[in-house]
């Protein structure tokens, strides 16, 4: 009469118990990601706005006032100091005062008045490579902008027309690209973290050597540990999303139920991680060690960060053994583009089978320790 | 009738150490048994291949009957186990441990609440039902630990050294207790490094450097002929100072060994020494007033002996 699953409902209770006698640790345990949350909702911005820029008017006439007033109305812009000679000019771009110098020459409005090529020089800070980006594509666009206008006789229409359309996150904010993709990253604290602790303490006191001596089986012992902390990173999923709803406005395009069901198999991934880390060390503090080991994927192979298609091959490849990667996927597709489980079934498909996989894994390497049966 | 525990040429290896090597007892239904031995020489070991938590690498083990590896499931319903360390959650209550370990072995309601008040009864537990377990003393998690191993009635009960760092009369106490479940039918197997102890055992064994070196009861081993060896006595010696005695008596001609034992020593000297040449020679190393009688060996006497003989014939085998 082996019962595989033996043990399971006292274990259960009995880890229920611990997190009651210990609710200080499992509250602080919850809030530490909210605020994680909380600071990145608010503090990241990837938008490029208000860059420092410094101006060389050697012109000083309507053209170049005009072109200069474009140029700060654009957002883009900071219009912060004007200086009158070129040593200034790099002066300001070298001790980062300015990232953004521009320097029109003395004959701009004489060539353009004469019909011939007007030049504008702007230099760039390129060591933070987003801001250049930005930088040089507004400049770009303004200059394309005001040739056209003086090219095209007046009420001619534009040849083509290119209208962009931002689907999903129409305003470009960067909380509704960033929240999602996050809550894949703070799930790991409460889940992962905590049953590969709660599991590396019954080695450290011996109570789990006790447990081997009785009928609790490795499969009932770990399913005993993981189903409380699946309610704990439910409860904590819960509160992500109102917070990431109701204080940074993120709208939700698809449909809760689904996201809530998806969220399921992913849980299970990163408990099952938990309990295979616990069979691989013997201390606390190793755990958290070993534990980092999926949090840091998690974070930068997932594409919660960086694009996966930029990635090079091996890392692309690599980022499908990241469980994070398809729960990014799903809080995206289902937050931001309003995706079904017709889209993302496949990621709950590939989550459960990581889940299983790992758990059986984990209930062998315990099988081990003690004599199979 | 069926051994509680049998093994037969049990060995464990861990890669090139041998642990436990070719170990052979017998313990009898309602025995409380004795395993005794230096720290290191695998008297753990043989309980965790005995209760299944390591596998025998040669050799055969029978717990009730049942082969420890081909029928481990049936074995852990049968024994309990008590380690070295208080292995309880010190989080929890009394009540809660206790309920916890009744509740793994598939007890349930009418049946789990009968015997936890059982066990409560018999380890007088039930002043602190409500206590969180981390703050009882060291005897009264001792009586816990033991109340969480017998929930499910076993045949056969495995404590590893449950006495190591409580108070004497928590020691006792703990032991009469043992006496009282054995009279019951439970098999005790228990290491111990208390003297006092090993003598209440009805059988002992002794593991020395992995290898078990005496087996039978208390007095059958202070029999054996290596502990009473032909031509010599044994004697105890009172005198004033114990260590400057134990260095002169030991050079004495027709001395063979002398150890400190409490506030005397003991001496294993020729039968042609007599008493009175013993306290002359004493006397002579400028030790007045000695005392000498013939003893029988005490049970640290014979492991004693038996200790250095087999250190002596290793040493002799290694050159």
């Amino acid at each position: 009469m082996a019962n595989i699953f033996g043990g399971f409902k006292a274990v259960m209770y009995k880890e229920a118990l611990h997190l009651r006698r210990d609710s200080v640790a499992l509250v602080i345990g919850l809030i530490v990601p909210l605020a994680q949350l909380a600071v990145l909702g608010f503090g990241i911005d990837t938008n490029v706005r208000h860059v420092a820029t410094v101006v060389l008017d050697e012109d000083h006439r309507q053209e170049s006032r005009d072109f200069l007033n474009r140029l700060s109305n654009s957002d883009t812009f900071y219009l912060k100091q004007y200086v009158s000679s070129d040593r200034e000019l790099h002066e300001a771009v070298v001790s980062g005062r300015a990232r953004v110098a521009i320097e029109i020459p003395p004959d701009f409005s004489d060539r353009l008045r004469k019909g011939r090529t007007a030049q504008i020089l702007v230099l760039v800070d390129g060591s933070d490579s987003s801001v250049a980006g930005q930088a040089i594509n507004v400049a770009f666009g303004l200059g394309l902008d005001e040739s056209l206008r003086r090219v095209l006789t007046p009420g001619q229409a534009m040849p083509i027309d290119v209208r962009a359309q931002l689907l999903f996150n129409p305003d470009s904010r960067s909380p509704n690209f960033f929240l999602p993709g996050l809550t894949a990253v703070l799930l790991l604290s409460v889940t992962t973290f905590l049953t590969a602790f709660s599991i590396v303490r019954e080695k450290e006191r011996g109570t789990l050597e006790q447990l081997f001596v009785t009928p609790v089986r490795p499969l009932g012992l770990l399913l005993g540990k993981i189903v409380p902390y699946l309610v704990i990173g439910y409860f904590e999923l819960c509160l992500i999303l109102t917070l990431m709803r109701w204080v940074f406005f993120v709208p939700i395009h698809g449909s809760l139920i689904t996201l809530l069901v998806l969220s399921i198999p992913y849980l299970f991934v990163a408990l099952a991680f938990g309990t295979f880390i616990s069979t691989t060390v013997r201390s606390q503090s190793e755990a958290m060690q070993k534990a980092f080991l999926i949090f840091i994927p998690s974070i930068f192979f997932s594409g919660y960060i960086f694009p996966r298609e930029n990635m090079p091959a091996i890392f692309y490849w690599f980022s499908f053994l990241v469980p994070a990667t398809f729960y990014v996927d799903i809080t995206r597709g289902v937050i931001l583009r309003g995706a079904g489980v017709r889209e993302l079934w496949a990621d709950g498909l590939v989550l459960t089978v990581m889940g299983v996989g790992l758990l059986l894994l984990a209930a062998r390497r315990f099988q081990r320790k003690s004599i199979n049966s | 009738m069926i051994a509680a525990i049998e093994t037969r040429e049990v060995t464990k290896r861990f890669g090139a150490l041998t642990a436990v090597s070719e170990v052979s007892i017998r313990v009898e239904q309602g025995d409380v048994f004795g395993f005794l031995g230096p720290n290191g020489s695998g008297k753990t070991t043989l309980i965790k291949m005995l209760t299944g938590l390591l596998p025998v690498t040669s050799g055969e083990a029978f717990v009730d009957g049942l082969n420890v590896m081909s029928d481990p499931e049936q074995v852990r319903r049968r024994i309990g186990y008590m380690s070295q360390q208080f292995s309880l959650y010190t989080d929890l209550t009394v009540l809660e441990n206790l309920r916890f370990y009744g509740r793994v072995y598939g007890l349930r309601n009418q049946l789990l609440s009968e015997r936890i008040g059982a066990v409560m009864a018999i380890n007088h537990l039930e002043p602190y039902r409500d206590v969180i377990s981390g703050r009882l003393s060291g005897g009264w998690k001792q009586r816990l630990a033991l109340g969480c191993a017998l929930l499910h009635e076993p045949r056969i009960l495995f404590l590893d050294e449950p006495t190591a760092g409580i108070d004497p009369v928590a020691r006792r106490e703990l032991w009469d207790l043992l006496f009282d479940l054995s009279s019951r039918g439970i098999t005790f197997f228990v290491t111990t490094h208390y003297m006092d102890e090993a003598e209440r055992c009805n059988r002992l064994a002794y593991i020395y450097n992995s290898r078990l070196i005496a087996f039978g009861s208390p007095g059958e081993i202070k029999q054996l002929p290596e502990v009473n060896p032909a031509g010599a006595r044994r004697v105890e010696i009172t005198c004033s100072d114990l260590m400057r005695a134990l260095h002169s008596t030991a050079k004495i001609e027709g001395v063979r060994s002398a150890t400190a034992f409490g506030q005397n020593l003991h001496a294993l000297v020729d039968d042609t020494l007599s008493d009175g040449a013993l306290i002359a020679a004493i006397e002579a190393a400028g030790l007045p007033g000695a005392t000498v009688r013939t003893i029988s060996p005490t049970l640290e006497d014979a492991f004693v002996a038996i200790t250095n003989q087999h250190r002596a014939a290793l040493e002799s085998i290694r050159g």
